[in-house]
């Protein structure tokens, strides 16, 4: 009797964890990553591609440093970021990120989309070149 | 199965560890990923831009022509202020009331007809003790410290308490999304969007580029005059030194910081 519980019983972990894993291996290689593209006029010429900060750090942070700059330059009034390596930037999403990264679509949805985050970032920002003139 | 006081102790020992565990075995798990403070953006402000003890604004409204509505045009251009069409969604950042809405109290029956026709730019008073801060359950209305009562878009919840406390009525919802209604979107300044209330914020985007007022550089008239009240010196204050002025409903205590010359 008391054998025969302990056998049910590791059955039915077994089909939990075969059943809340499913996504993970039914989905395994099927995507992957989007590759995003640098490829804009005002990033090809540059010698020195680098972003605001390190890209692991932009990869990783991007959101963070974003929250930061728009509590800091509405609430604050401090528009100027000054990056580890010295240089200082607009703290602006149309004004600075988008004028490198030209490419919304191909950047930062890309991305997005691949990871299902829903940023409301630009249902208020405008996206130059996709302003209605 | 019955569980002895030294079998439940076990458990709970282990239970304890397996808690721990992550943060031992991968410090980085366990600790919750925030900016350090060192790394935090250290802002510089830029030298050109305007800065004052206390903005405020003086209106001489006898220079207003008839039916001039320059600084209305400006100000909604430069904001991206959208037309919805009809007065129930109308969203408005400067806009006209004639004398007696403007000033009920100082109104009455045998004001003279030019002075009860003449109509008055009116706009967000930008309140040294405004009640639209002291209602904001979210702090996206705040005051800074040069006194222009500012919107923080991205914390407004669309609760409207602001406009309920808003004696003026000077601030407006937006019920629908507002881009489709705007006719040409500035791309220097954000539009709003579905849900969120807007008024003037007395062009501070401006202010930080080192440029006046939108509304007041676009008065061929120079009806409106801009500064620093702190400063005995700025053209506003030598203006209310000449001229007896009249603030909106000062008696409520909201401390309007707009001037006028009626």
């Amino acid at each position: 009797m008391k054998q025969r519980k302990w056998g049910l019983i590791i059955l039915g972990l077994v089909i939990f964890f075969i059943v809340i894993t499913f996504p993970f291996w039914y989905g395994k290689g099927k995507t992957s990553p989007p590759v995003l593209r640098l490829d804009t006029p005002a990033i090809a010429p540059l010698k020195d591609k680098r972003c605001v900060e390190d890209v692991s750090f932009m990869r990783e942070s991007h959101m963070k440093l974003l929250d930061a700059w728009r509590n800091e330059s509405v609430r604050e009034g401090k528009r100027l970021y000054t990056a580890k390596d010295g240089r200082t930037f607009e703290k602006s999403l149309s004004g600075a990120c988008l004028k490198c990264h030209s490419n919304k679509e191909q950047f930062c949805d890309r991305c997005h989309n691949y990871l299902g985050a829903k940023p409301s970032c630009f249902s208020c920002h405008n996206v130059p070149g996709e302003v209605k003139k | 199965m019955t569980t002895n006081r030294r079998e439940f102790l076990k458990i709970v020992g282990v239970s304890a560890i397996s808690l721990i565990a992550p943060a031992i075995v991968c410090p980085a798990w366990g600790k919750e990923k925030v900016i350090p403070v060192n790394e935090l953006p250290n802002a510089l402000s830029p030298s050109k831009a305007l800065t004052a003890k206390r903005w405020a604004m003086a209106i001489d409204a006898s220079k207003c022509p008839a039916d001039c509505v320059d600084c209305i045009a400006a100000c909604h251009t430069t904001h991206n202020v959208p037309d919805f069409g009809n007065r129930k969604d109308e969203v408005k950042w400067i806009w006209q009331e004639n004398f007696a809405a403007a000033f009920p109290n100082e109104s009455h029956t045998y004001l003279g007809k030019s002075l009860q026709k003449q109509p008055l730019p009116v706009l967000c008073n930008q309140c040294a003790n405004p009640p639209c801060v002291r209602v904001c359950p979210t702090k996206a209305t705040f005051q800074r410290q040069d006194g222009i009562v500012m919107m923080d878009y991205h914390r407004c919840i669309g609760c409207r308490l602001c406009m309920a406390a808003c004696p003026y009525g000077a601030r407006s919802m937006n019920y629908r999304d507002p881009r489709p209604f705007i006719t040409r979107i500035n791309p220097d300044y954000p539009t709003r969007t579905k849900g969120v209330v807007e008024k003037c914020n007395f062009c501070e985007e401006r202010l930080a580029k080192g440029l006046g007022p939108a509304c007041v550089l676009a008065c061929k008239e120079n009806a409106l005059v801009f500064g620093d009240m702190e400063n005995p010196q700025s053209e506003i204050r030598l203006l209310l030194e000449k001229r007896f002025t009249l603030r909106r409903r000062a008696s409520l205590g909201t401390k309007p910081q707009i001037y006028y010359i009626v």
